[in-house]
């Protein structure tokens, strides 16, 4: 039964509330999937052969109890979790189980998967390709029909980006939208955890199951999602085109994709307004100082003593981190690059509350171009750093985005970036729906 | 800033020491070149027009969030230390503050 790994989440529970399928069928044909294809992609790190629920690929710093947690780094090789992350826990009592610990960039940071200690995970739909990161693992695991669905965690654009990379759909929540307990921290002010699903009604269904908060994240919000309408057209949605995610930089075949789905919009009974977001250009800068200082704290935890090896067995992007986080942080440069960037980023914040006084949803691309080559920026950290400009506005202002496929350009496929108001994740659910069911794009399957 | 051209400035042996990271002369060789490249590149955050006072932006929305104080569970000593590379009666095993203080 090969067609069962390519159902979608609410399909696969579908056919096993109505006995098409065993659950132990389930887990074999996704089992089997996996031993034939993963070898070329090298999404997963550990594969739990015991898995006997709905089989879900989880990104590798978020703790399963008694399975190794690596976060893509030899300092934490042969290190078992020994406690349930609170999506975890969550996810248990929804019958869910975890077929494997996907593949990431080191400590999650890295655009291209290229940054694991463990070899690069390969993009699905050309594997000479990146399938994006850090989060890199469990977006190809979606897309190459190797789980019923993933978690990511998404602090500058994680999630988004590969999503978008591999062609399925990827949900960033709002900041404490999802509690964090678990999941090893890189920047606590912007880390959240979300779905990489096959379907948008897929990524609706996971954050119901993984929201609301817990004892152990003081930020996350008590209240679970619980989505109450679906929409049929998108007549009165009025969705904003900011110019400047059109700028200098936006290949031109992806500007054409993107400018595309945007008269699909229209069509579908959308009023199209365009909108500034003035400071977008400073985004970059303002996030990467925030969060290589809030990466150096946070990694100073690995001191060799509790757990893990030592410092030196660091890769060189997270010491290259810590390095730039140690220094925005220390004594003579707090006030010019931490409490600076942190003014100016209150700035980002006051664009998009500004803008979403003339609009519901935001639109635009994700990434600047699909997936490129592996090797192609792995030298060159800075040209890295930049292909995340679209992802990390949303990212400081704790706002919502989504990923859902929207065509290809040579092969490979484009997602477009849906953003809404702070906990309107409902609101970006449903207009993407309403888009992803107008297409085909979410069908296409990588021929693997 | 007050310094003519900061993105030269930064000290890798320095900043190392205070990261506690103990790099190799090769990793210090690639960073003293890239790091003063990034560093170049974050610093047009200075042209921000942003308030010289008041309080920076938080993302925290909640704020003194307080339980009820009653015992939950937590670990157990053992699974505390299940990962500790070192221990010594049941505690975790370090090196000595003091010099020619044995563990």
């Amino acid at each position: 039964m090969s067609h069962i790994t390519s159902l979608t989440l609410a399909e696969t529970l579908s056919a096993l509330s109505n006995k098409e399928f065993s659950k132990k069928e389930l887990n074999n044909a996704y089992l089997k999937r996996i031993d034939q294809v993963d070898p070329l992609l090298n999404s997963y790190l550990y594969v739990n052969r015991a898995s006997h629920k709905i089989p879900a690929a989880i990104k590798d710093l978020i703790a399963v109890k008694n399975m190794q947690m690596t976060c893509g780094s030899k300092i934490l090789e042969g290190y078992i979790a020994p406690y349930n992350a609170a999506v975890i826990e969550k996810l248990a009592a929804k019958d869910v189980s975890f077929i494997g610990k996907a593949n990431m960039d080191e400590f999650a940071m890295g655009s291209s998967g290229e940054n694991s200690a463990y070899g690069p995970t390969k993009n699905p739909w050309n594997i000479a390709k990146v399938p994006g990161g850090s989060s890199s693992g469990s977006a190809a695991a979606v897309a190459a029909d190797l789980c019923t669905f993933a978690l990511g965690t998404d602090t500058g654009g994680s999630i988004r980006q590969p999503a978008s990379l591999c062609g399925v759909v990827g949900l960033k929540p709002s900041y404490g939208r999802v509690s964090r307990y678990g999941a090893q921290a890189m920047g606590s002010s912007l880390d959240q955890i979300g779905p990489i699903t096959k379907t948008v009604n897929d990524s609706r269904l996971v954050l119901e199951w993984i929201s609301g908060g817990d004892l152990f994240d003081s930020n996350a919000t008590k209240e679970a999602f619980k989505p109450k309408v679906h929409l049929q057209d998108l007549n009165g949605i009025k969705v904003g085109v900011p110019k400047e995610y059109f700028s200098e930089g936006l290949d031109k075949k992806v500007e054409g994709v993107i400018k595309n789905a945007i008269m699909n919009f229209e069509e579908l009974g959308a009023k199209i307004i365009d909108i500034d977001l003035p400071h977008t250009q400073y985004g970059i800068a303002i996030y990467y100082v925030i969060m290589f200082s809030e990466v150096s704290s946070n990694l100073a935890r690995f001191d060799g003593i509790r757990f893990g090896k030592s410092r030196s067995e660091f890769g060189l992007e997270p010491k290259r981190r810590i390095m730039l986080g140690t220094y925005t942080l220390s004594s003579g440069y707090f006030d010019d690059y931490f409490v600076k960037a942190s003014h100016a980023r209150s700035k980002i914040k006051e664009d998009f509350a500004m803008a979403f006084q003339k609009c519901d949803v935001i639109v635009g691309p994700v990434s600047p171009t699909v997936a490129w080559a592996i090797g192609e920026k792995a030298d060159d950290p800075l040209t890295m750093y930049l292909s995340d400009v679209y992802t990390v506005p949303a990212s400081l202002a704790g706002i919502p985005g989504l990923s859902v496929p929207c065509g290809f350009v040579d092969g490979l496929p484009v997602g477009l970036q849906i953003l809404g108001k702070y906990m309107h994740e409902e609101k970006i659910l449903n207009v993407a729906e309403v888009y992803e069911k107008s297409t085909n794009w979410h069908k296409m399957k990588p021929d693997l | 800033m007050s310094k003519k051209n900061p993105k030269l400035e930064i000290d890798i042996d320095y900043v190392a020491k205070l990261a506690n990271l103990d790099l190799s002369g090769e990793e210090k060789k690639v960073f003293g070149k890239q790091l003063p490249q990034i560093l170049g590149y974050i610093n047009q955050i200075k042209q921000v027009k942003t308030p010289s006072t008041g309080l920076p932006f938080s993302v925290a929305t909640a704020q003194s969030v307080m339980r009820e104080d009653k015992i939950g569970k937590s670990l157990s000593q053992k699974e505390a230390l299940s990962n500790a590379p070192s221990t010594k009666n049941g505690q975790f095993a370090t090196k000595g503050i003091f010099e020619n203080e044995d563990i």
